[in-house]
């Protein structure tokens, strides 16, 4: 992360703009108490990024495993071996299973609110939705826990024995639903809210003329949705999705309540075990040594830079779509 | 600009009675909790008052560690908080590990640990104990009960190859062979076993390594550690996580201290050791198997060797010792006292009595008297 | 392929062989409650002939009948267009209740459990010798902690961002201005419990200091900044430069402007953007159970000794495991829950009152 550290504070040009360089010492309090608090957060920032790659290359020096491709972590044990490969798989794998549920349906939910509730509903449905997005996650982890997966159990042996032929589906070990699968529907129950509150958002932008155009030359509303709703909205949904994916990437007491760990890469999801980041830290971390935890934030600088790409792309194709709409105002 | 300052002087009105409702709060709370005591299950007895010595106590002392004892430590601290006031004694039940990695950075008074220092620990603690080094006193001791739940068996006998076939899934079904060869007479059901281990590094996984390690080599050819060795089966966070699998899935079977097992109504598996008949998991039989329990430490150090294949009649062999790990010179002046008067009162005949009562087993008593020598000699 | 429906209706195109398709008959208002009932019936009905356990699986086959009978009952009574845009409505709905059933459960499962424990006492009482399986106890410790610890982070973060924010928007030009903004855009990405250990290194381990509430405070004010920044940010940016210009025009120093202009101008948005990012952060788990060890007693000082927390109430009590805890749990939950709707109901209180006097 250090060699990311912007360009030498020294070097940023004098702040104060025309309005500002009148002299007055209450400007040059407040010009500076602003400055100051931006600087504040840059040395945060800057001094959370040394610190981790500083404890992670003190982890990663010592590593008797390969950090990318060991299937094992007993980074407290001397020597220490650990790699991250069964992590990176499980929060890869447990995100895309959550996208693939949450996506389409919290799509749907947002066309509901925005095309097809009947008005009276539709403010209170998008307030209650905004709300769920603030329910904390440890109860989404307990809940998960204690009743979303006894009754998972009987969905998953339909599937074994139906979509057994798929491999994916096929569940060769016996057990609970506490698998990357359960997990999976979870991280996705949980990010709907949020993926469905700023599509909604976007859905409602569509330019009132477009759809009236549509309806005008006698479209159906599905085909008003498909053609004028669904491409403007489409950049808008999929920038929701990766701000979705970030939060499902970085989520931890929910998984960490939920699934049975273990640092196997099974491609069954069925199956109970695997792991992500965020839950192997809330796991291991009670435990470790000094240099166990130094091994777990290497793991944690991973996820972070994940995250980091992650929420990027969201910002990148955000800022893309503001321009589009802002040449059609 | 009237209106605005207006709507602002009532932002700030709103902010003050935030402030002063969270301060009211802070005045309506209560720590007193006895009116809920005497209407909750009297099971858990609290010793009689006057055994505790609350000498120069004070302030607060925090601990943490091992889950395993966290039941007893409760019960200890329940006693200890309404005889001595003005003290507050803060266990955080979480691993034995972490109970280390506190103590050697300082964080704690005392910690609590299944499995006894090891030597590179003994040497990070004595950065924190001036003059001194962290030592393990015998507090706790239990029987690691091997918890089953399976439709319609009421009564289970395993030896040490079935049960190490189990966990590192060589037996994969309840009516196997091995299982109805030691159950004449028990109609057990095909059912699918389900072996819970726990997720993260645990002294009590340790003892269990040590135990199958010690009495079926052949079935059980992991080294004894922390972190679970073997292939296969289910993990689940904590002895209370791994009981309430198993408690929750038909079967199931699992590890854990034995207060899980009877403060939820968890059967558990008899052991066949080789003496006349299997024998049950309890507070008495796994105080014969720690009778036998030889002192490993030097000095003041009061580590012990356990004998895992007794045979002697009676004798539950997976058991573990809860240490409650302490410097023994340069304790920090503050908690120094409470420390003292504590463990103390812990390991004292009221203290070790409110073991027997509730599943563990107190620590013999030529041993206990060496406790408590050192517990006098701490500084 | 309709014909045969026409003909059972001759009134409606009594003379033409090939009517209007405008005008041709469409499914009565009630057919897609109909389809509903009847598809909830039939998947009820199967998923109890084929003996599925599973509540899920009887309602997926229900959601799956109810869009197959809908396309099939209007292509068949209408057209295919028509059909089409029936199966979206549909699929629509079907995501809709699949998305709230869930959400449901999880509320009515929290408070119907939570009632269990929940009561005047489990409000303002501590665990204080309560031992894991037994009943009562409290969470007004935790209740506290959290309150405590959750101002204190406020304190801590909503100037900084505040302040931070004006900047970005006021002031900020150049590189300084660029590095800022990415930056907070990273720091929306750290993983909570690396928050937690950035804290736990420094100010525990290296300054040497024991666990408390305000570390955990520092913690959270980690996490709570960028949200500040960013939601102020957009609220600012929506404040008329014509306002800026015109106070300005008047000889008013920047900085009295910023005060008296545009941050009233702005303060209901913000105020909502802090209330929710309180809201965020008062259900953090992760950094909390590293900082602020818990305890089973009231300590109000959150500046020393170790203090509790609802998020770590709640997960404490699930390990334990047993009935009383799990009820406890669910209490606890409930009561947090509570805690940040207030909240979040607060903020949109705020928005609207302040919505209409800013002019936008």
């Amino acid at each position: 992360m250090a060699s990311t550290t912007p360009t030498p504070l020294d070097t940023a040009p004098p702040v104060t703009t025309s309005a500002g360089s009148t002299g007055r010492a209450g400007d040059k309090i407040f010009a500076g108490l602003s400055k100051g608090s931006g600087i504040l957060l840059l040395v945060i920032m800057a001094s959370i990024a040394v610190f981790l790659t500083y404890r992670a290359t003190l982890a990663l020096s010592k590593n008797e495993g390969n950090f990318l491709t060991t299937f094992d972590w007993n980074a407290s044990a001397n020597p220490p071996v650990f790699g991250i490969a069964v992590l990176l798989f499980g929060t890869v794998v447990s995100s895309i299973i959550a996208m693939v549920i949450a996506v389409p349906i919290a799509v749907g939910i947002a066309l509901f609110i925005s095309h097809y509730a009947p008005r009276k509903l539709a403010a209170p449905l998008a307030y209650v939705v905004d709300l769920l997005a603030a329910v904390p996650s440890i109860i989404y982890g307990i809940w998960g826990a204690l009743f979303l997966v006894p009754y998972l159990g009987g969905l998953n042996l339909w599937l074994d024995e139906y979509m057994g032929w798929t491999y994916v589906f096929d569940k060769t070990q016996v057990g609970v639903a506490r698998s990357l699968f359960t997990v999976g529907i979870l991280l996705a129950i949980m990010i709907l809210p949020i993926v469905t509150s700023v599509s909604r958002e976007v859905f409602l932008q569509v330019p009132r003329m477009n759809e009236e155009a549509a309806l005008a030359l006698g479209a159906t509303r599905w085909e008003v949705i498909r053609m004028s709703v669904l491409p403007f909205g489409r950049s808008g949904v999929i920038s929701a999705s990766m701000l979705g994916l970030g939060r499902a990437l970085g989520e931890t007491m929910a998984v960490a309540t939920v699934l049975s760990p273990s640092f196997l890469i099974s491609g069954h999801i069925l199956n109970p075990g695997g792991g992500t980041f965020a839950q192997n830290i809330a796991a291991k971390f009670d435990e470790a040594n000094e240099f166990g935890r130094d091994a777990l934030i290497a793991s944690g600088l991973v996820l972070f830079l994940l995250t980091l790409l992650v929420n990027g792309a969201a910002r990148m194709i955000i800022a893309r779509r503001k321009e589009y709409s802002g040449a059609n105002a | 600009m009237k209106l605005q300052r207006k709507s602002m002087l009532r932002a700030s009105a709103l902010g003050a009675l935030v402030v002063s409702g969270a301060l009211v709060l802070t005045a309506c709370g209560s720590d007193n909790n006895t009116k809920a005591d005497s209407t909750a299950s009297g099971k858990a007895s609290a010793p009689a008052a006057g055994d505790i010595k609350c000498d120069d106590a004070k302030g607060k002392l925090l601990a943490s560690g091992s889950s395993a004892q966290k039941n007893a430590v409760d019960l200890w601290v329940k006693a200890y908080m309404a005889a001595c006031s003005g003290v507050e004694v803060n266990y955080k039940s979480s691993s034995s590990g972490e109970g280390i990695v506190a103590f050697n950075q300082g964080t704690v008074g005392f910690a609590g640990s299944d499995s006894a220092l090891k030597p590179e620990q003994v040497e990070e603690s004595k950065k924190v104990c001036t003059g001194g080094q962290g030592i393990n006193l015998p507090m706790v001791g239990g029987p690691i009960a091997i918890g089953f739940n399976v439709a319609g068996v009421d009564k289970l006998n395993l030896d040490a190859p079935t049960l190490a076939a189990i966990f590192n899934d060589k037996i994969k079904k309840w009516d196997d062979e091995a299982i109805k060869k030691l159950n004449p007479g028990v109609t057990l059901p095909s059912t699918a076993i389900q072996a819970f281990h726990r997720s993260e590094d645990s002294g009590t996984t340790e003892n269990l390594g040590k135990y199958l390690k010690a009495t079926a080599p052949d079935a059980w050819t992991y080294e004894a550690a922390k972190k679970w060795p073997a292939p296969g089966g289910q993990a689940a966070s904590g002895s209370a996580g791994v009981a309430s699998q198993v408690k929750a899935v038909d079967g199931a079977i699992g590890y854990f201290e034995l207060s899980y097992a009877t403060s939820q109504n968890i059967k558990t598996v008899d052991i066949n050791t080789g003496a006349s008949a299997p024998v049950k998991a309890s507070a008495e039989s796994a105080s014969k198997a720690i009778a036998a329990a030889k002192i490993a430490g030097t000095g003041s150090d009061l580590a012990l060797k356990l004998d895992y294949t007794t045979k002697a009649e009676g004798a539950y062999p997976i058991v573990l010792v809860t240490y409650e790990v302490v410097c023994d010179k340069g304790n920090k002046a503050e908690t120094l006292p409470t420390v003292k008067s504590f463990l103390n009162y812990t390991a004292s005949d009221a203290g070790q009595k409110v073991l027997s009562d509730n599943g563990y087993a107190p620590i013999p008593a030529e041993i206990n008297t060496k406790v408590r020598e050192v517990i006098k000699s701490l500084s | 392929m309709s014909h045969t429906i026409q003909d059972q209706r001759p009134a409606r195109a009594p003379k033409s062989v090939a009517p209007s398709r405008l005008t041709r008959g469409g499914l009565p208002r009630w057919a897609p409650a109909g389809i509903a009932v009847v598809s909830i019936a039939l998947g009820c009905g199967i998923g109890a002939a084929f003996g599925l356990q599973s509540k899920i699986q009887w309602g997926l086959i229900s959601a799956l009948l109810f869009v197959t009978i809908t396309y099939v009952a209007s292509a068949v009574v209408e057209n295919r267009r028509q059909a089409k845009d029936r199966v979206a409505t549909s699929v629509v709905w079907v995501c809709f209740v699949l998305a709230v059933i869930p959400l449901l459960s999880l509320i009515w499962t929290t408070v119907s459990r939570g009632m269990n424990a929940l009561d005047g006492d489990f409000l303002s009482h501590s665990m204080n010798g309560i031992t894991s399986f037994e009943k009562g106890g409290g969470v007004y410790h935790a209740l506290l902690g959290t309150i405590e610890q959750v101002a204190l982070a406020t304190a801590i973060a909503a100037p900084v961002g505040l302040l931070t924010a004006v900047y970005l928007v006021e002031y900020g030009r150049g590189s300084l201005a660029k590095a800022v903004t990415f930056f907070v855009d990273v720091m929306t990405g750290i993983p909570s419990i690396v928050a937690g250990l950035f804290i736990l290194t420094t100010w525990n381990l290296m300054l040497g200091f024991g666990p408390s509430g305000f570390a955990g405070s520092m913690a959270l004010s980690i996490l709570m900044m960028p949200v500040v920044v960013r939601s102020t940010e957009e609220m600012l940016k929506l404040v008329p430069n014509e306002l800026r210009e015109a106070a300005l025009a008047l000889g008013v120093p920047k900085w009295r402007m910023i005060l008296k202009v545009v941050l009233p101008t702005a303060i209901g948005g913000i105020a909502t953007g802090v209330t929710l990012a309180v809201a965020r952060i008062a259900g953090e788990t992760a950094p909390i159970m590293l900082l602020v060890f818990g305890t089973q007693l009231i300590n109000g000082n959150p500046f020393e000794g170790a203090q509790s927390s609802l998020p770590l109430y709640i997960w404490e009590q699930y390990k334990v495991g047993s009935e009383a805890s799990y009820d406890r749990a669910w209490a606890a939950a409930l009561v947090l829950i509570a805690f940040v709707m207030i909240l979040n109901l607060v903020a949109r209180g705020i928005a609207r009152w302040k919505a209409p006097k800013t002019g936008r």
